[in-house]
């Protein structure tokens, strides 16, 4: 189980992918990895060859694909906290409740009071605090993440509820507002986008070239192996639930700044996008394997996929089911491509 | 009408006899003052902000976990607390079907004199409805509507066609110059009947105006959120439409941001239910939001008043009835900037 999770890691961005599958063909987890990142983006690239052709004048369009990126930048956040928690075997529940009770906390008047820096603050603390919560009851409460992590997801929306009494905050400080405002982009890049991208470069590198990230492979690939070589199982646990509620309260910020408020219903079914987004990248939920580069390209599919929708003005129905089709198009295809070694 | 003049000129005459008929009539009637009078004494007795017999009214409503059904909640309180003869059992709101039958049940276990009911769904609390009627428990039914007019003695409600209907005809009228004029529609969340009445409405009432096509139509799901994603994908898709039709306040202050972060101000918009700070910003004037149609939550306050009414047996001023009407619809007025003032005290947070 080790030796096929740890290969992966050895491998480039997806830009650097196809000349180093090459390369590498004569090692077979590496060919494995190089098919499972190309064939994601060849759906990404289907999909854009679709909305070219269907919406030529408006899905290319600068500000469309600005759109996509800003779109994609929340939940794909959350997603690459939740491929570690994955990747260590873990899951959590609760990311959608996290950030509404981030964004919610952040936007209050007395946050507000303290500026910009009242509201980062307090919505990536919050979000840590959270995750502290849920790791110390999985690794020190033993508690299975399922019911830990749901528990939260009950529990902090409603905390958020309560703060909110059920009225949207709305945010009145001008600095937070702005950048959301064309002025802020940065070479035609929207800051939330430049977020998303330092979070994915940071997760994968952490992941793929250091400690923590082999410490968590291995914990999820046999918690008790992992125990035995010395690592320690429960701190990692701990850590790895703390990263995803740091990455919810992020995810929170940057959605007080594109929605310009907080309400409670912030966050709603990010838990399921953040999951599908992973396992459609070939993280595997049963642990021990993890790919960042995958969840951000799935998260990518699923944005584009909506964007395409709203562009032929297609119903919210016809979106949800083709979303569903997509999940499990997407599984089917990769459990064909692996069934040869697993 | 219009096809033989003859025949029209023959309905004015009989419409002009009928009038005057009538008037003759109301003439007589009124003078007899005595039997008028007698009439409102102790015919229909009304009920009144004097205390009259103690009232015991249960209410169970779904979570308040957005503007308007906050603004429920409150107005329920708030009218209640107004009578000295009033006392209001509230139950914990809940989305959850099976829990709202149980906290009405407890309820009409307590023997409330008048249940109000907003069902979270008003199809599946049916049975629940009935079942309180059936122990002699009068049900007022607020908003979503029971399936079975047993399971209540009153409804009062908004008026979700109305609502479309209104704002269609509103963005007709500003349009009307314009030609081959694009109209847009955010709507609420589609698995709400709620949602696809206030379509309807708008469909219809844009009917009228042939020189209005309606270019898009996405729905969102009536939070903040989901309005700001939305409205951004709708700007993209359409680079230049006239107006724009939002259900619901509450997303609107996504969809007003998405459009502020567009840049975009090239169209007018009308907004739904009637938040604060929907009303705030046709007062202030400075944005596309140009109008808002109510469904106003004030309804919460007048299901107190009905519940105690019959509570206590009387009838409603202003009516000439012994009873409580069965049903009563809101009207859906348009908020503009000259009538904003009479209406922003309604508005709600």
């Amino acid at each position: 189980m080790t030796q096929p999770a740890t290969a992966p890691q050895k491998e480039a961005p997806p830009s650097a992918t196809k000349s180093a599958g090459d390369q590498g063909s004569s090692r077979r987890p590496v060919l494995r990895w190089d098919v499972r990142t190309l064939s994601l983006l060849g759906v990404l690239a289907a999909l854009v060859a679709v909305g070219g052709i269907t919406a030529p004048d408006e899905f290319l369009a600068t500000s469309n694909l600005q759109l996509v990126l800003t779109q994609a930048s929340v939940i794909g956040v959350v997603t690459v906290g939740m491929t570690f928690v994955i990747t260590s075997g873990g899951i959590d529940l609760s990311v959608g409740a996290m950030v509404a009770l981030a964004s919610v906390w952040a936007t209050t008047v007395a946050t507000q009071e303290f500026g910009f820096a009242g509201i980062l603050f307090t919505a990536v603390i919050v979000g840590v605090g959270c995750g502290l919560v849920n790791g110390l009851l999985i690794a020190y409460g033993r508690m299975v993440p399922f019911i830990a992590t749901l528990a939260m997801l009950a529990s902090a929306r409603g905390l958020a509820l309560q703060i909110t009494d059920g009225s949207t905050q709305v945010v009145s400080v001008e600095s937070v507002l702005d950048l959301g405002a064309k002025d802020a982009y940065v070479l035609g890049i929207p800051p939330l986008v430049l977020i998303f991208g330092a979070v994915t470069v940071i997760g994968w590198l952490l992941l793929n070239r250091t400690t923590f990230g082999r410490r968590t492979v291995a914990v999820g690939g046999n918690a008790e192996a992992a125990r035995l070589a010395g690592i320690d199982v429960r701190r990692q646990r701990l850590y790895l639930y703390l990263l995803s509620g740091l990455c919810c309260g992020i995810a929170a910020f940057m959605l007080i700044v594109l929605a310009g408020s907080g309400q409670n219903t912030n966050g709603n079914l990010y838990e399921l996008d953040a999951i599908a987004a992973a396992i459609i990248g070939g993280t595997l939920l049963s642990g021990g394997r993890g790919t960042i580069i995958g969840s951000v390209l799935g998260v990518l599919i699923f944005t584009t996929i909506t964007n395409i929708f709203a562009l032929n003005n297609l119903e919210t129905a016809v979106q949800q089911i083709a979303k569903g089709a997509i999940i499990v198009a997407a599984v089917l295809v990769q459990r064909r491509s692996l069934h040869g070694d697993t | 009408m219009a096809r033989t003049p003859a025949t029209s000129r023959r309905a004015l005459l009989f419409g002009t006899a009928a009038v005057s008929a009538g008037a003759l009539l109301t003439a007589c009637t009124s003078n007899e003052p005595k039997d008028q009078e007698g009439a409102a004494d102790n015919a229909a007795p009304v009920a009144d902000d004097k205390p009259g017999k103690q009232v015991t009214i249960g209410f169970a409503g779904p979570q308040a976990d957005h503007g308007w059904l906050n603004a429920i909640n409150d107005n329920a309180k708030s009218r209640a607390k107004k009578y000295s003869d009033v006392t209001l059992e509230i139950t914990e709101g809940s989305n959850d079907t099976a829990q709202q039958i149980g906290q009405i049940q407890t309820l009409i276990n307590k023997k409330v004199d008048v249940l109000v009911i907003l069902p979270a769904d008003g199809k599946a609390l049916t049975q629940v409805g009935l079942q309180a009627m059936r122990a002699g428990i009068p049900v007022v039914n607020l908003d979503r509507v029971f399936a079975s007019p047993q399971a209540y003695r009153c409804w009062i409600g908004g008026d979700n066609y109305g609502m479309g209907l209104n704002a269609g005809h509103y963005i007709g009228e500003q349009l009307k110059d314009t030609k081959n004029a694009k109209v847009v529609e955010l709507a609420g969340l589609d698995n709400l009947e709620l949602t696809q009445q206030r379509t309807k409405g708008f469909d219809d009432a844009l009917k009228n105006y042939p020189n209005i096509k309606k270019v898009a139509r996405q729905a969102a799901d009536f939070t903040v959120e989901s309005g700001q994603a939305k409205m951004a994908q709708l700007l993209q898709a359409q680079s230049k439409f006239d107006a724009l039709w939002n259900h619901d306040d509450d997303q609107g202050v996504g969809a007003l941001r998405a459009i502020e972060q567009a840049g975009r101000d090239d169209f007018l918009m009308v907004g739904g239910a009637g938040a604060k700070s929907a009303m705030d910003a046709i007062k202030a004037g400075d944005s596309v939001l140009k109008a808002t149609v109510l469904y106003p939550p004030t309804m919460a306050a007048s299901a107190i008043d009905l519940a105690r009414a019959l509570g206590q047996g009387k009838g409603v001023g202003g009516l000439a009835e012994f009873e409580i009407p069965s049903s009563l619809t809101l009207y859906s007025a348009v908020v503009t900037k000259d009538n904003v003032d009479q209406y922003l005290p309604t508005g709600f947070i």
